[in-house]
């Protein structure tokens, strides 16, 4: 009985909690997980609080009263949560209630009733708030109250600014079973896709968000994540985007009616609210149209852009996107070439021109956006998805459990520093590497292979090394000229890198006598926390095997 | 055991002299490890935390995991409820079914209105294959056709598979019922009534119900506990009670009557019931010592702001009498210095006279040597006598002491006859006998 009532009652649900937009998830009863929508049908609600007339107003309908209500609405205030005020920069609030200092912490001093002097209302009640508002959507949604939660945030969040999340949450009488990480609840959304494949894979999560950028390098071994650089650009995001097409919208204008709506900030917020919606409209279609009545000195104002437009004008932007990708790959410590797969994250990530160029910086990589994958997951749900599949794994879990689970006792482990694998012989004869345990893989850990016993049959050595990659740069000559008008695009040789695993070390050697055509060799490898290696070879089918181990 | 990878591609053929001993041949030991950190996210690391938790090593873990669901399967029966049936319940009468347990007919007398309806359906499914009359004719080989215990499981399942119907048997169950515990009884007071009020609460359309507490427990828990049970809104009803209507088509009149008669009761019950509840708590009111503690914690703060004013008073009374008293203190003192003062000022005045009569003899004896007594210089002489102020008188006695011989003497005399004259106390012409 007990049990009944407690899977009834601890309904946990994955919460994304972002600067700009925030989603709640579950995981439905089939294990997949799914987005709630508010009561207004949002999936992506707005983080926005606004007070008008005694009432409290959330998500689109509180982002809607920026035009007229800006100095009693409260947006963008994640960021600030659990800083001091000396910390934070408050450019993104600019347009709506300014953060102010409230004995070192971060208010906002709000109209909250009608007729009444202005409250200060510290970060961490806003927050509490908006959990609040969230969570009642969610159990509206459920038809059951729900009391756990499972909430992602930025790497950078520092432990006080987690502290004050579940404080703050508390307050809302919402327990935080986990604080977890915003890039790898977007690898295991897609993860999860997937049945939790184990494959070996390093991947490079961006997530684009409203007001920020983050660059995440993770490593994914066996299913456990483990990241390898973060990089973070504050100050680029869809805001700046929406900003890119705003100026372009008030050149527009002012050429037409001498007058600037960024100078006016009504104006300005009604522009910046209709840019928003253009910018999503071109991310489907090729072109959009944008139409405010009455948007400054009473003009109306209508006009249209296409898609190439807009990504020339954006194209500033997607440099810096760009470049941070760079940046956090070098920053991990690899090549380009070693990223096997690129998530985009993010309302942002709906452009296909940030996709296109993704796809051109890794050329030979899976890159998950909608432009460039028909499959691809919504990229703005991807937070919200990681959190609502956490939250169904550890629903069963007790808080102490989870404490114990998530200590750096358990989660500080050490992992190789360089890939450990066998000398296969390739077809055409050569004998190259093959890579069983790659590095950046904790211990302990194990892997099998199955390999051909060799045509010819007889005894077989398997050689345990150890090794890397290597960047092989190749420069192919230009190609010889066809005509002669063409010869400035091909003037340049052109450069090929190639990536090629390379041994490094021999760690052990084994014999395995009498194997026959066609049969199969299964070598497993596991290399313990203590450094050491066992090794197994095995011929599938048979008691004929030989085991060892390399000392640490 | 995590499947293996199939790669396409065979291993190298070993051609040459085997030199180490056995098969296998360790070279050197890999690369220092970098320790980093685990992202704690996903089944696998879920796995691995297990694993690193429990110290189990990777076949461990998948034998223990293995295990684990297929006892998950056994438990589903392991929840098996064995009570024994009493023999006089295989006995009863299926038609007295009012007044049989329906939780006991099941095996549920345990559980009670606390069984889920899993349970009960369970217990159900049980005891039907227990009892049904099919077997029981198979058991007996022809004998009697004893179906009746049969009927009380049908009829109980009847009742407690129907929410209404078992609400109202719930309503009556004198079984679930718990004693309140006597004086005598061993159970502590918390113990006993917390068991008490926990059957109560069952009845409460509000869940779930504040708990008894304890010795420990806040003034604002104990206070929300009688609260609670004070406003009680219960759903318990005595439909169960009521006398059997009689069919539509006997007597209509006499059917009216009994649903009449029924509801009265039923109403009657439910005051009553009220009445009881309300009496109980006001009984444990009065009893529970944690009220009493309250209370008496409430008389000491009150007592307390009382205490203080009162030793306020008193201070500041004390404050008044020293003050008092030190100034009828100083006044004595100044009183006594003023006599003081009083006395010398009279002495001096004493010392003075005497003084100034002295010196008068002096100046008399001194006027006596140039001027005869009754000339008109010596007149003049003792109007100087009664011009002068004592002090000058005495300095005028000085000069005359250190004067030697008539002429200074009367030199002395002159410049103090002047001095009289220059301040006006005197005519021009009044001591022309004495200034030459």
């Amino acid at each position: 009985m007990s049990d009944t009532q407690e899977v009834e009652s601890g309904v946990v649900i994955g919460i994304a909690f972002g600067n700009t937009t925030s989603s709640i998830a579950y995981t439905s009863a089939d294990g997949k997980p799914e987005l709630i929508a508010n009561e207004e049908g949002d999936r992506q609600i707005p983080s926005v609080l606004s007070y008008l007339d005694s009432d409290e107003f959330h998500g689109g309908e509180a982002k809607a009263q920026l035009v007229r209500n800006h100095g009693n609405t409260v947006a963008y205030f994640r960021d600030f949560l659990g800083k001091k005020f000396s910390e934070i920069d408050p450019t993104n609030a600019h347009n709506s209630a300014h953060p102010i200092d409230a004995e070192g912490k971060v208010s906002f001093s709000v109209v909250e009733k009608a007729g009444k002097p202005a409250v200060n209302i510290t970060v961490e009640e806003i927050t509490a708030r908006h959990l609040r508002r969230l969570v009642s959507s969610a159990a509206d949604f459920l038809g059951k109250p729900v009391t756990k939660a499972i909430v992602t945030v930025p790497t950078d969040f520092t432990e006080a600014q987690r502290a004050a999340l579940t404080s703050a949450a508390l307050d809302a009488n919402i327990q935080i079973l986990q604080v977890i990480q915003e890039p790898v609840a977007e690898a295991l959304a897609y993860a999860a896709r997937d049945n939790f494949q184990t494959a070996d894979k390093v991947i490079l999560v961006a997530d684009i968000g409203g007001t920020r950028t983050d660059a995440t390098v993770v490593a994914v071994r066996g299913g456990m994540y483990t990241i390898l650089a973060t990089a973070h650009d504050y100050e680029l995001g869809g805001v700046r985007l929406d900003a890119t097409l705003v100026d372009h919208f008030a050149k527009e204008f002012i050429k037409k009616h001498k007058s600037d709506p960024r100078e006016n900030q009504r104006s300005l917020a009604k522009l910046k609210l209709e840019c928003e919606v253009v910018k999503r409209t071109l991310s489907i279609a090729t072109s959009a149209s944008i139409g405010i009545d009455s948007l400054c000195d009473g003009y109306d104002f209508h006009s249209t852009i296409n898609r190439f437009r807009y990504e020339t004008i954006g194209r500033p932007l997607f440099d810096q996107i760009i470049k941070l990708a760079e940046n956090v790959v070098s920053k991990a410590e690899i090549d380009l070439l070693d990223i096997d797969e690129v998530i985009l994250a993010g309302g942002s990530s709906h452009t296909p021109k940030i996709a296109q160029r993704f796809e051109s910086l890794f050329p030979n990589c899976t890159i998950h956006a909608p432009a460039t994958e028909t499959t691809a997951l919504n990229p703005s749900e991807l937070a919200a998805r990681g959190a609502a599949i956490q939250a169904s794994l550890v629903s069963e879990f007790d808080v102490e459990d989870i404490d114990q689970s998530t200590h750096p006792m358990v989660t500080v482990a050490p992992h190789l520093s360089k890939d450990i694998g066998v000398v296969i012989v390739a077809a055409d004869g050569t004998e190259t590497f093959q890579t069983l345990l790659p590095a950046q893989t904790a211990m302990p850990a194990r892997r099998a292979a199955e390999f051909n016993a060799p045509a010819e049959g007889g005894d077989v050595v398997i050689k345990f090394v150890e090794g890397g990659s290597v960047i092989k740069k190749e420069i192919i000559p230009p190609a010889p000229k066809d005509e002669d008008d063409s010869d400035d695009e091909e003037d340049e040789p052109e450069e090929v890198k190639s990536k090629e695993m390379k041994v490094e070390k021999l760690l052990a050697e084994a014999l395995l006598k009498g194997t026959e055509k066609g049969q199969k060799i299964e070598v497993t490898v596991q290399a313990l926390e203590a450094g050491e290696l066992n090794v197994t070879a095995r011929i599938v089918g048979t008691q004929n095997g030989v085991r060892g181990q390399v000392k640490a | 055991m995590a499947s293996s990878i199939k790669i396409d591609s065979a291993l190298p053929v070993f051609s040459g002299e085997w030199s180490a001993e056995g098969n296998f041949v360790s070279h050197a030991a890999i690369s220092a490890p970098v320790n980093r950190k685990l992202e704690p996210l996903g089944p696998h690391f879920l796995a691995h935390a297990r694993r690193k938790r429990h110290q189990r090593t990777f076949s461990e873990d998948d034998r223990i995991q293995a295990s684990q669901k297929v006892k998950n399967v056994e438990d589903e029966d392991a929840g098996e409820i064995s009570e024994p049936e009493e023999p006089e319940m295989l006995r009863r009468d299926p038609k007295d079914w009012k007044n049989q347990d329906h939780y006991a007919v099941l095996g549920l007398s345990k559980y009670r209105w606390r069984a889920t309806e899993e349970q009960i359906k369970k217990a159900h499914r049980r005891k039907v294959l227990k009892h049904h009359p099919d077997k029981k004719a198979a058991a007996s080989a022809g004998g009697q056709q004893d179906d009746s215990f049969f009927k009380c499981i049908q009829k109980a399942m009847e009742i407690l598979s129907d929410p209404v119907k078992r609400r109202q048997f719930d309503s009556v169950d004198e079984n679930a019922e718990v004693e309140p515990p006597t004086k005598k009884s061993s159970k502590s007071f918390y113990k006993g009534w917390a068991a008490v009020f926990a059957a109560e609460g069952r009845f409460s359309k509000k869940q779930p119900i504040p708990s008894f507490g304890g010795e420990k427990s806040t003034k604002e828990e104990v206070d929300e506990f009688y609260n609670f049970f004070y406003n009680f809104d219960s759903w318990r009803t005595f439909e169960y009670l009521d006398e059997d209507v009689p069919d539509d088509n006997e007597n209509r009149d006499q059917k009216r009557h009994v649903e009449r008669k029924n509801n009265a009761a039923r109403k009657k019950r439910k005051s009553e019931d009220i009445a009881r509840l309300r009496e109980l708590v006001d009984k444990v009111l009065a009893l529970d010592p944690r009220i009493k503690v309250f209370k008496e914690q409430e008389k000491e703060r009150r007592n307390a702001k009382k205490n203080a004013r009162e030793a306020e008073e008193k201070r500041l009374a004390e404050e008044a009498a020293k003050k008092a008293e030190e100034d009828a203190k100083k006044a004595a003192a100044e009183a006594e210095a003023a006599k003081a003062a009083a006395a010398e000022a009279q002495k001096n005045k004493k010392g003075a006279k005497d003084a100034v009569k002295k010196n008068r003899r002096v100046l008399k004896s001194a006027a006596a040597e140039f001027a005869p007594a009754g000339s008109v210089a010596y007149n003049q002489l003792m109007e100087i006598q009664d011009k002068i102020n004592p002090d000058q008188l005495a300095e005028l006695v000085a000069k005359l002491n250190v004067a030697k011989g008539t002429a200074e003497l009367k030199a002395v005399y002159a410049i103090t006859a002047n001095e009289i004259i220059a301040k006006g106390a005197a005519p021009a012409g009044a001591f022309d006998a004495l200034i030459l």
